[in-house]
């Protein structure tokens, strides 16, 4: 019956925290524009989630770009990752793991001013692939590396 | 550090032009997967968006997943800074939660 209103009631609220979100400060304009792709970070492979995060599967392989991963990882919970674009005008950098239920862990989009570089702490829930996904000057470029992992991160 | 209640640990430098950022957050990064002893889920608790400005201009606007370690530790590099420019970063989580800091670069070496 109230159905609706509850519907209405939620979605008032949840706009008008992120209205004080703004007037506080907190977020920057660019960050609003910018919404979580939830449909990228919820898909549960590979390819679902490159094209809900840059509409398309069509990567090409670089060797410009530079993934630094362990061999080995013991602890699934924290794998460090870098990766290092030297491509030009590269604008956004993505994470993904294979192996994860929920594959793209991370997208950083990157300032003018910006160096193609990212370290992060990443979990890994079994041995599987890493793929970093570059865009640069609009196209999409990736490279890729194996991890085994000895205890998984994403425990259950 | 001039807020050390903040759950943002930055430390930054400078070298020829070029501004190293290692940003330290203090964040469970529950996934949502995970079970507690009961067997219960635990609820989704993660950040999901995490950004950096300076001088005006946003240097890093990351969009981040359960997947991301917990207390997720990001670094990163830009040009174009000098030392003592601010450098402001934020983040929410996908509860709504957020916080944000302000930091200088340091102009001396920090003592180790």
């Amino acid at each position: 019956m109230n159905l609706q209103r509850r519907i209405l009631l939620k979605s008032t609220l949840a706009a008008s925290a992120t209205t004080v979100a703004i007037s506080a400060g907190l977020l920057t304009p660019k960050a609003v524009w910018a919404a979580w792709n939830t449909a990228a970070f919820n898909a549960k492979d590979v390819d679902t989630a490159l094209t809900g995060a840059y509409g398309s599967t069509e990567t090409t392989d670089s060797d410009k770009i530079k993934l630094k991963a362990p061999d080995v990882a013991e602890n699934g919970a924290s794998v460090t990752i870098t990766v290092d674009s030297k491509l030009d005008k590269t604008e956004a950098i993505s994470i993904l793991v294979n192996g994860n239920a929920q594959p793209l862990t991370a997208t950083f989009n990157l300032g003018a001013t910006t160096e193609g570089f990212i370290t992060t702490n990443i979990k890994m829930g079994k041995s599987s692939d890493v793929i970093a996904v570059v865009k640069a000057d609009g196209k999409l470029y990736s490279t890729k590396q194996q991890v085994k992992v000895t205890i998984g991160g994403c425990g259950g | 550090m001039a807020n050390t209640d903040s759950t943002i640990q930055i430390r930054s430098s400078v070298k020829k032009g070029v501004a190293t950022i290692k940003c330290l957050v203090s964040h469970p990064m529950e996934t949502g997967m995970r079970k507690d002893k009961k067997g219960k889920l635990i609820p989704a608790k993660f950040i999901q968006k995490l950004s950096c400005e300076h001088a005006g201009n946003v240097v890093l606007d990351a969009d981040l997943n359960g997947t991301v370690s917990a207390n997720p530790y990001i670094k990163f590099k830009f040009s174009g800074a000098t030392k003592g420019d601010t450098i402001k970063v934020n983040w929410v989580d996908n509860k709504g939660d957020s916080d944000a800091v302000e930091v200088e670069i340091p102009t001396k070496r920090r003592k180790k």
